[in-house]
């Protein structure tokens, strides 16, 4: 039975991809018409840092209670939000072609902190497949997941206010809430944030399924 | 918590470091052979971004391989009679303080080495010196966990490094930022923001890893 969220969750995404190519923006100097990549960039990463949150969640569930599905939820969402780097990056890397004129750059806090951040849940699948014993994998992992978790919010949310960065509202840039995202870009930026995170829920929920009936078939 | 158990874990830790001479050797080579090859292969440095860069590339490396045998040693039988008789808070606090004080001596050794092959370009000696001190025990209070995960996976050294990079990344950044304007001599109003990061890192750090050796210590 398919739920009602999903089929929101199609609804939205279809929307602001219409929408968000067809709508009013506004025009401003070096952004041009990339400004409308805000309403894919942005969230497909709100959509990724979520699922991070949620792997990072389970994990602390998985330490508290001890019990295994935790830990595959926790790993399927970290898989997940793996996955939705890739388009967070590429989108992002078009985005920096057409407006900073280089695909990619060291300058930025923001893109390093991407880069750590895919080498932190690398590192991570890397530690889950090294231990063979399934408890000791749970709790190692969810050990080293929040660690790690903990470490890359700081790195992403605390060190770029504080350097300069090219991202809008840091560093002296300002920022897109203060003046171009207008009404208008509203009306699609916020049911993207959702219909993404809603999508990132939905791969989820099928990956955890298929993740915990695969567990219980190698039981038997 | 009694403190008195975990002053005797730390003397424990020194009093086998210096019974096994070779191993504290061992790092006192590493560290003036990797200086030394960089100062040959270098020449010399004249740009203070490469000599900052280059200093903490070989602390980073120092570090891991010091840290990384922390709990290399801990045998099985080992491991159970340290869970009848501490607690892993004790424990855990013991190995990072140890790791802290070791490290803050082999980062100013290295410096002290740095300087002298390389030469010295810092012209704020005091910031310089705190930066390396709180960066030191930050480093090892990250590294003290790390090499508990990987102690408990199979003990694997490739496995450490894996690990503690990506994590040790966003410290790095800012003991470099903060060096840097150490090297230029910047004033202490520009890079006060950077030290109080340092020292939250440092609470952040040794706050999860007490927290979070507790599950780690169960068998």
């Amino acid at each position: 039975m398919i739920k009602w969220w999903k089929i929101l969750s199609a609804l939205l995404i279809l929307y602001t991809l219409v929408l968000g190519m067809l709508g009013p923006v506004p025009h401003l100097d070096i952004l041009n018409e990339t400004i409308r990549n805000l309403f894919y960039h942005v969230p497909i990463w709100f959509a990724m840092l979520f699922q991070m949150g949620y792997s990072v969640v389970y994990a602390i569930k998985q330490l508290s209670k001890n019990d295994l599905q935790s830990d595959i939820i926790s790993n399927q969402a970290a898989q997940t939000g793996l996955f939705f780097a890739l388009p967070g990056l590429l989108t992002g890397c078009m985005w920096a072609k057409f407006t900073w004129g280089t695909w990619w750059t060291f300058q930025d806090p923001k893109l390093n902190g991407v880069a750590i951040a895919v080498l932190i849940y690398l590192a991570y699948f890397i530690l889950r497949s090294s231990i063979d014993d399934e408890q000791k994998r749970a709790r190692i992992a969810a050990v080293y997941n929040i660690f790690a978790f903990v470490m890359m919010f700081v790195f992403i949310m605390i060190l770029p206010r504080l350097t300069d960065s090219l991202h809008p509202g840091n560093g002296g840039n300002p920022a897109f809430g203060k003046y171009d995202l207008d009404s208008n870009m509203r009306l699609v930026f916020y049911p993207a944030v959702i219909g993404w995170v809603l999508l990132s829920l939905w791969i989820l929920d099928v990956k955890k399924r298929l993740a915990i009936l695969t567990h219980k078939e190698n039981e038997q | 918590m009694n403190s008195q158990l975990l002053s005797q874990l730390i003397k424990k830790e020194f009093l086998l470091e210096f019974r096994q001479k070779s191993t504290l050797a061992g790092i006192l080579v590493y560290i003036v052979a990797t200086v030394f090859i960089s100062a040959l292969s270098f020449k010399k440095i004249i740009h203070p971004t490469v000599w900052n860069a280059l200093f903490w590339t070989i602390f980073m490396f120092i570090s891991v391989n010091v840290s990384s045998k922390s709990f290399m040693q801990e045998t099985k039988g080992k491991g159970l009679y340290n869970y009848l008789y501490y607690h892993p808070r004790q424990f855990i606090l013991s190995k990072i303080m140890y790791n802290m004080i070791l490290m803050a001596v082999l980062s100013l050794l290295t410096f002290f080495f740095y300087s002298w092959f390389v030469g010295s370009m810092v012209q704020d000696m005091g910031m310089f010196l705190l930066a390396l001190i709180f960066s030191s025990s930050a480093f090892s209070g990250i590294l003290s966990l790390m090499s508990a995960i990987a102690s408990k996976a199979n003990n694997n050294i490739s496995l450490m490094t894996i690990l503690s990079f990506p994590v040790l990344m966003p410290l790095l950044l800012v003991s470099v930022k903060l060096s840097k304007h150490a090297i230029d001599g910047l004033a202490w109003s520009v890079s006060c923001k950077y030290l109080l990061i340092l020292i939250m890192l440092n609470f952040v750090v040794v706050a999860l890893a007490t927290l979070l050796f507790n599950y780690l210590w169960k068998e």
